[in-house]
């Protein structure tokens, strides 16, 4: 049991526009390097394209162009995040990713109390760890997906 | 005790009862007096009750208990089969049904009790008709003498060809374990040589072991008796064997007893051997048809069939590298490689494919129940149900058919009065075929009714909104027909159940195309209209051309082209803005693949276009590509869940190189 409390407070933290974010360890399968991505006509915009993941295709989504941040060109630093939510695999982009980090419950400031400046309610809390705020997301929103 | 673990079994096999029951039932309602079907049904009401109530199901048990009274009193004769015993043995069938669905979905078959028609079996069990027995009996020594006489036939066509017919008798050891394995072997040992037409007992009560130590066969044979002999001689636990020549010896004797002199003494036991013959004729047609079968989790099968998808990816991939560095003594070995994948990739699909006749077979009883409800007279004729379709198809093509049958029926055959005035045969006929053609499976529905009525449609689309006056006036009557697919379209003038609530065809095309498959119409006035439906063979791998458009790769599926060719970039016209060309002596409209995709930084200008003609059904496109690189077997991947629906893209692929090609869904662009 204290097994899967400690991995509930557990975050993957990633860096998007020198901020650090958040998602539950849970929803993470693998972080990968960035390969060949596949563009995909007619889909929405923030979807970069398709990759192929050890014999599977993934689609991967441009998480800059989600939160409508500016665009900018990979880097060695950039990797994709590949996440099972809802049963469905799906890889996001971003600058970097690195660490794991334990946050527990009551460090997480609710964003009900705070302004919230961010037009869709994918911020589920701010959470401090040592000296870094990092923005706990709701990757669920984030995607727009409606849970079956 | 937890019987959870074998609910799994319970249901399959009880379906399978339930389905086989219903073909006999159909059968019996068209040849009462045949034994043999009601045997067959009989023995599965039978085997359900044992199942029902090893499970715990009481009603099905119940049921099924009554029937078997009823139907053992068909048996003897006290009842008389009329189509008021086969309704209420139908709706016995129905309430079955019901409860193994109820099983299905909630793991019990539900409270609701069947007393109703316990009652009706059991009042139709007591009302058996008295002087019935004399009738019967006689009845009896027809049947008898008809079936000796098959026999009796069987003999004299050996004997004209100069074949040689033995009575065998055989008594096993006592000491012997294994009774029916014993038999079985004599059995098999003789079927080499010889054909075995008559047996006491029958051959499936010797597979029970339902005898003692004694079974006469009555073969057919070129070989001499001694050779015979010899053959079983070697076979051990055999107390005595007896070879009589019937056409030199006692045959005649035989004879005698069948012309009704020695009736009385030999009839119980020809009767029953007789009705048992029947029976063991049915089960050997049975047993050649479904041979040998393991039942394996779909699942599984899917699993494995992810692994020979690999494997291909793989093949190609050594394919390229092959292309690239062209090493001694590897060409051969790719090939081979090749051949093993392809005959694995075909021994997995084949595996996967189900006979299309466990969807063609509910359709006899919906037919009967349909055409009961309207009045009208229909024969349903079936051809082709041993045609191989995916597993996959099967379990999605039941809706679509049932709902173009049940148009035929209502919309399709006219009624009584209607056809006798145009000279129609008053029975109304549904064709119901499939075939394999090529890549693909074609189903057809036809029907001999009055046709599509076009203006009719013209109009109804006009009512609903669907089309205005002008554009009415404008149209091609294929193009009126397809209105027909056009939701919220209805041309029924009286709303029934059966159909006419307007979503039918609608819901077919969405199916269909959704498996990869097309629908189309064939339809003349008074004569009758045929549904062609064009579905792939195999869903997951396929064949496809590679093209470059831009510096992008994209898969078109090889089913969908017609055609390739190259087109002057001075022979294109602009019609409205959309561009066509005069190809073959036909227009066909011109569309560039790179701006249907939005593929960025196309050159545009060319003197000549390579051009990739597509086909939907009748109609053409010409796709304009860059490049073409070629022909690949691609294994077909979904884009997922939250992915679905992009327009023009049906699913991915992975290429050799590990890159990821899209397939292009060219059936969109229509």
């Amino acid at each position: 049991m204290s097994n899967d409390t400690s991995a509930l407070n557990q975050y993957v933290i990633f860096k998007l526009q020198e901020e650090h974010y958040g998602i539950s360890i849970k929803d993470v399968e693998t972080i990968e390097k960035v390969s060949e991505i596949t563009r995909l006509p007619n889909s929405p915009s923030y979807v970069q394209g398709v990759i192929n993941l050890r014999g599977e295709v993934v689609p991967v989504i441009d998480l800059r162009k989600r939160f409508e941040m500016e665009i900018k060109e990979n880097t060695e630093e950039t990797r994709i995040i590949i996440l099972n939510i809802e049963e469905m695999i799906i890889g996001i982009v971003v600058d970097s990713s690195s660490e794991v980090l334990t946050i527990p419950v009551d460090t997480i400031d609710n964003t009900f109390d705070l302004v919230n400046t961010l037009e869709d309610d994918y911020v589920k809390g701010i959470g401090k760890v040592e000296d870094r705020m990092i923005i706990i997301l709701d990757m669920l929103k984030a995607l727009n997906i409606t849970a079956s | 005790m937890d019987m959870n673990q074998y609910l799994d079994i319970f249901m399959e096999e009880s379906r399978e009862h339930l389905q086989s029951m219903n073909d006999i039932l159909m059968k019996l309602e068209n040849a009462p007096q045949d034994m043999s079907f009601l045997n067959e049904i009989f023995r599965i009401a039978h085997t359900l009750k044992g199942m029902s109530g090893t499970m715990g199901f009481n009603n099905i048990a119940s049921l099924t208990h009554e029937m078997e009274n009823v139907l053992d009193s068909i048996r003897s004769g006290s009842i008389n089969v009329d189509s008021k015993v086969i309704d209420l043995l139908f709706e016995c069938f129905d309430k079955l049904e019901k409860y193994v669905n109820n099983v299905e979905q909630h793991n019990s078959e539900g409270n609701e009790g069947s007393d109703e028609l316990i009652d009706k079996l059991k009042s139709l069990n007591n009302t058996k008709v008295k002087n019935r027995d004399l009738v019967e009996e006689l009845k009896d020594n027809h049947m008898e003498i008809e079936i000796n006489q098959y026999v009796d036939h069987a003999i004299n066509k050996a004997t004209e060809k100069g074949l040689n017919v033995y009575l065998v008798k055989i008594h096993l050891d006592p000491k012997c374990m294994l009774k029916s394995a014993r038999a079985y072997i004599v059995i098999n040992t003789l079927e080499k040589n010889c054909e075995i037409i008559h047996s006491t007992p029958s051959i499936e009560d010797i597979e029970d072991e339902k005898f003692e130590f004694y079974f006469q066969l009555i073969l057919i044979s070129k070989q001499e008796k001694e050779v015979i002999h010899k053959e079983l001689a070697s076979i051990s636990e055999l107390e005595s064997i007896e070879c009589i020549d019937l056409i030199n010896e006692s045959y005649s004797v035989k004879r005698e007893t069948n012309n009704n002199d020695n009736l009385q003494e030999k009839e119980d036991t020809e009767k029953i051997a007789n009705t048992l013959l029947d029976k063991k004729e049915e089960t050997i047609s049975k047993k050649s048809k479904t041979g040998k079968t393991v039942r394996v989790d779909i699942d599984r099968l899917d699993n494995l069939m992810n692994l020979v998808s690999e494997l291909i990816i793989i093949k190609t991939r050594l394919e390229d590298i092959e292309d690239s560095e062209k090493k001694q003594g590897m060409n051969e070995t790719t090939e081979h490689l090749e051949r093993i994948t392809t005959s694995l990739h075909d021994a997995v699909m084949k595996v996967r494919m189900v006979p299309i006749e466990r969807v063609f077979n509910r359709f006899p009883r919906m037919v009967r129940d349909v055409s009961r409800e309207l009045n009208k007279e229909i024969s349903l004729i079936l051809s082709g149900e041993d045609t191989e379709v995916d597993r996959s198809v099967i379990d999605e093509i039941g809706d679509p058919l049932i709902h173009l049958i049940r148009n035929s029926i209502d919309h399709g055959i006219e009624d009584l009065e209607t056809r006798v005035q145009n000279n129609k045969d008053k029975k109304g006929t549904v064709k119901l075929a499939a075939y394999p053609d090529g890549n693909s499976v074609v189903i057809e529905v036809e029907d001999d009714g009055g046709g599509i009525d076009i203006e009719k449609v013209k109009h109804k689309a006009i009512e609903k909104g669907v089309i205005t006056i002008k554009q009415s006036e404008m149209m091609e009557e294929n193009e009126v027909i397809q209105l027909l697919f056009h939701s919220g379209f209805s041309t029924a003038q009286k709303v029934s159940d059966i159909s006419g609530r307007g979503v039918g065809l609608d819901v077919v095309k969405t199916k269909i195309e959704s498996l990869g498959g097309t629908v189309e119409v064939i339809t003349e006035k008074c004569k009758g209209s045929r549904f062609v439906i064009r579905l792939p063979l195999t869903l997951a791998i396929i064949q496809a051309l590679l093209v470059n458009v831009g510096s992008e790769k994209y898969a078109i599926p090889l089913n969908n082209i017609k055609e390739i060719t190259t087109i002057a970039t001075n022979s294109i016209r602009k019609v409205q803005k959309n561009e066509v060309v005069l190809f073959r002596n036909s227009t066909l409209p011109i569309l560039r693949l790179a701006k249907l995709l939005n593929v960025p930084n196309v050159e545009d200008e060319n003197d000549e276009y390579t051009v990739v003609i597509v086909k939907k059904g009748e109609k053409d496109i010409g796709l304009v590509v860059d490049d073409l690189i070629g022909q690949q077997e691609i294994v077909i991947k979904s884009l997922g869940k939250f992915l679905s629906n992009i327009k023009g893209i049906a699913g991915a692929t992975i290429l050799g190189n590990g890159s990821v090609a899209l397939i292009v869904d060219t059936n969109s662009f229509f």
